[in-house]
């Protein structure tokens, strides 16, 4: 098989990017995508010329690290999977294809198509977590979970933080994200105590950090590769409102979720 | 110099030593752990958790990773699950039966100490898992969920369906965000460590190159834990993620850390077989598919009939008909050189004859598709992907592949290397696994380390040692700076003709078949003779674009396998040392009659910790094994 691809350059955040059109030849069917892009990296080094800069890392759909916009579709045209698990089988041999970078204010390029994903981590720090200390936990059967429950909190939790729904969105929007995290925690009794903290304080950090607002298209759930349901962003706007109404009957609440801590 | 080894192991009766040890173990006050500073370098499951649990005890830390994000280190790439010996199922499970199938999984090559210890503290690991909000999978009761897998006969695994390490992965980092919300961790990710700092004998700190800038830069710290994963990748293609490398490990091995038993390399049975020469990495299928899998390859030599038209008594039930006590669920090392077995003789399936068949024609007639789909869906639908094949329909082909590293830096009890100060964690280290690790156990390493073992023993390190203050202007310092400032320019200034991967994939090649699932003298001997020729013609002829203050991931890479370059040979030294047959090393010229690993005590009953001389081959101490608790008997699952 063999394709011609149009690939994102740019050189910095801060430079202007342009597409650059390469051949690749000697794909077969059973290649990834990752691979064939593998494929014309050796050539241009080869030929003295600098690889194009794509990221991956576990090329099994699990750690989130790759990140293509394939002819406008984040993670390409199949959906429930990443880019490292689309295979040149799906395309007509001879196909023009479109690579580009995720795009979006909160992530700015670092480099062709590597973005820099920070903002979610950030979002992250903001509340994502149980604080919980190492050591003195109670026994694990403490606290019976029902299967469903369980199940559908790891439902949420399976998100991989790639960021394809953010770069899906048109507004940017980082809600679906936002929303498993905060889903997850507050499905389970274990994050139930920093519940109205938490929701709050991930909102507010998502919107410092540039992500749009969601306009309710659902383009984040057509390409999660996890299939992280919409509902999820209904659960996170639920947890929104109840915090606020539940910080207003609490004035002596103290501003910071996590201020006795620090 | 390495004098002595010095295992630390506390005396007293096995189930005491740990508590007594903490016991004894001088405390830091609150006070000064605020002027403290640990570097932790990676956040797998042993760094986050470590970096996390040191930075809530008030350490200063600063952590770093060479990902975008902590969060997608390789660990979270693990799918069966994790050990603990809870006997939620009362099913006969205990701290002992833990520590008994550990030591004898790893074949007798493991520190009775450390593995007791593991054991112990296995059912906290859990325990702290829960309480960080882990979606561990749950009976409709609403207690945890267990399933069983290879070389155990109890159901102690504990799983977030097929994605287990990423969910515990998941909740190391959200403690370890929580920890730099608060400022008690600064968190450094895109950075890579490219060597370390010892000063005076100690650990001090280590040079970093900042991965989009390109800055090389000297951080410097009271110690210095690393957790930077295993070495699989050494053979090019192996399950484990394209960045997981040695090269921390290494330069810290060339700055005087021991490494220990670096011939332990697991090879996993069930991934998906290669395909083609392109391949960049081979895909893991968990091993929890043997609980309702078979594996078989026709009886017939060179029998292309497709598998449904093979009749039962046609097909050779392989690991059934030679280990019937365990069956499918035989240990790693074990079912991979029985499937190397079948595939040598011929029998193998699909293109070249890679490959067996993983069956679940059975489970699906018993139990229903849905049960079948429910159990393994996501790992069906990977390897339909991959393969474009219906493992529904048709028996799964799998093949073995490189996976895990047993061996890494020699540790002592106190997971200390045998550099005062440099601390070493998870994978990395080569503690508690002997020469073969069981399925789900790595997990529970990684997090007993970073949770529960370091944070005490390297506060007594710190409460104990004298540490003079040390800056970046620190000779010392500055000569490790200069060390990767020379090697960098060095690697740019190649200006060759061959690409960092095809010299990769050459040295991968020739390990595989001389350092794989099976060794002997004659392929060791030619793998030593041919590695250097491949380093030099690597420093000759190897293409680095671009420049090293930007952006520039084939500079990264090429300087990791020019480490595997070095390391491989490493490898092949030790493997050759090894005259026995033990776990996942096997020696062809120590075999049984029917093709059973012959180890011998007399001679190798040690961990090899291996001593790097520069332009010499390396110097080899022994750390004797002494069994006081369990008697070292025929490892046999038959």
């Amino acid at each position: 098989m063999r394709f011609t691809l149009n690939i994102w350059r740019q050189n910095g955040p801060t430079e202007s990017g342009r597409f650059v059109s390469y051949e690749a030849d000697d794909v077969s069917q059973g290649m990834s995508f990752l691979e064939m892009l593998d494929g014309v990296n050796q050539k241009l080094l080869v030929a003295g010329e600098e690889p194009v800069a794509f990221e991956y890392d576990c090329r099994e759909g699990i750690c989130g690290s790759c990140s293509l916009v394939i002819d406008g579709i984040p993670h390409g045209p199949d959906q429930g999977i990443t880019t490292c698990q689309l295979y040149m089988r799906r395309f007509p041999d001879g196909a023009n294809i479109t690579i580009e970078p995720w795009r979006a204010k909160a992530f700015p390029i670092v480099k062709d198509l590597v973005v820099d994903r920070s903002a979610l981590d950030r979002v992250m720090q903001a509340g994502g977590y149980v604080s919980v200390n190492t050591g003195g936990a109670v026994d694990g059967n403490a606290l019976l979970i029902g299967k469903d429950q369980a199940e559908t909190a790891m439902d949420a939790a399976s998100c991989i933080g790639c960021g394809a729904c953010v770069a899906a969105c048109k507004n940017a929007s980082a809600m679906l994200f936002v929303a498993a995290k905060v889903s997850h925690l507050a499905l389970l009794p274990q994050g139930k105590p920093e519940r109205t903290g938490r929701v709050t304080a991930m909102i507010e950090a998502m919107d410092r950090e540039g992500f749009g607002s969601c306009g309710n298209q659902y383009e984040c759930e057509a390409v999660c590769p996890k299939r992280i349901s919409v509902r999820f962003i209904a659960t996170l706007n639920r947890e929104y409102r109840r915090a606020g109404i539940v910080e207003s009957a609490l004035p002596n609440a103290s501003e910071s979720p996590h201020a006795e801590s620090v | 110099m390495i004098t002595k080894l010095d295992p630390k192991i506390p005396s007293g009766p096995l189930e005491a030593k740990w508590d007594r040890h903490r016991f004894s173990e001088k405390l830091v006050s609150p006070n000064n752990k605020r002027k403290l500073t640990i570097i932790v370098v990676g956040t797998g499951l042993a760094g986050a958790s470590a970096a996390s649990t040191l930075g809530q005890l008030g350490y200063q830390v600063e952590c770093f990773c060479f990902h975008d994000s902590p969060r997608r280190a390789h660990s979270i790439a693990a799918q069966g699950g994790i050990n603990a010996s809870k006997n939620y199922q009362d099913d006969g499970d205990s701290v002992g039966r833990l520590f008994y199938d550990t030591i004898k999984g790893g074949d007798f090559r493991s520190r009775e100490a450390n593995v007791y210890r593991l054991a112990q503290i296995s059912g906290q690991i859990i325990d702290q898992c829960v309480a960080l909000g882990i979606p561990f999978a749950r009976e409709y009761g609403g207690q945890l969920a267990n399933r069983s897998f290879g070389g155990v006969q109890v159901s102690r695994t504990f799983y977030c369906r097929g994605q287990t390490g990423q969910q515990l992965l998941l909740g190391a980092y959200s403690a370890l965000c929580w920890q730099i919300e608060r400022g008690q961790v600064t968190m450094r990710p895109r950075t890579e460590m490219l060597d370390l700092i010892v000063v005076d004998g100690q650990a001090r700190g280590v040079v970093v190159r900042d991965l989009v800038s390109g800055r090389i830069s000297i951080r410097t710290a009271h110690a210095v834990v690393l957790a930077t994963g295993g070495y699989s990748n050494v053979y090019f293609l192996s399950t484990n993620a394209s960045g997981s490398n040695v090269t921390a490990t290494y330069r810290a091995w060339k700055q005087g850390a021991a490494f220990a038993n670096p011939c332990f390399t697991q090879i996993h049975p069930t991934a998906i077989p290669p395909s083609d020469a392109y391949q960049a990495k081979l895909t893991l299928m968990s091993e929890s598919l043997r609980n309702d899998g078979r594996l078989w390859v026709p009886k017939m030599l060179g029998d292309t009939r497709a598998p449904r038209d093979i009749s039962e008594g046609e097909r050779d039930y392989f690991l059934e008909r030679r280990y019937p006590r365990f069956g499918n669920l035989a240990p790693r090392d074990i079912a991979s050189r029985a499937v190397k077995t079948v595939c040598d003789e011929g029998r193998g399936v699909g293109p070249n004859g890679h490959g067996v068949y993983l069956d679940f024609a059975g489970v699906v007639e018993q139990q229903g598709l849905d049960v079948v789909a429910e159990r393994y869906g996501n790992l069906f639908d990977m390897y339909h992907r991959i393969t474009g094949e219906d493992a529904y329909r048709a028996p799964m082909r799998i093949y073995p592949a490189p996976h895990y590293t047993m061996g890494g830096l020699w540790v002592d009890y106190n997971l200390m290397s045998t550099i005062p100060g440099l601390f070493v964690i998870g994978e990395a280290n080569f503690a508690d696994h002997g020469a073969n690790r069981l399925g789900a156990s790595s997990l529970m390493q990684g997090l007993g380390d970073g949770y529960f073992i370091l944070p005490y023993t390297i506060g007594h390190y710190l409460a104990t040692a004298k540490l003079p203050p040390v800056t970046e202007d620190h000779a010392e310092a500055r000569e490790a700076h200069q060390r990767v400032l020379n090697r960098t320019a060095r690697l740019l200034a190649a200006n060759g003709r061959r690409t960092a991967a095809s010299f990769h994939r050459e040295l991968g090649s020739l390990l595989w078949n001389y350092c794989g699932m099976s060794r002997n003298e004659t392929g060791l001997k030619l793998a030593l003779s041919s590695i250097p020729t491949l380093r030099e013609e690597f420093w000759r002829d190897v293409v680095v674009p671009g420049a090293g203050d930007s952006f520039n991931q084939e500079l990264e890479y090429a300087g990791r396998v020019a480490d595997y370059l070095e390391f491989a040979e490493l490898l092949c030294h030790d493997a050759r040392h090894r005259q026995e047959s033990c776990g996942a090393h096997f020696r062809e010229e120590y075999q049984t009659g029917d093709g059973e690993p012959k180890r011998d005590d007399t001679r190798f009953a040690h961990v090899a910790a291996w001593e790097y001389r520069e332009g010499a081959s390396p110097i080899l101490h022994k750390e004797p094994l002494a069994f006081e608790f369990v008697q070292p008997t025929t490892r046999s699952y038959q």
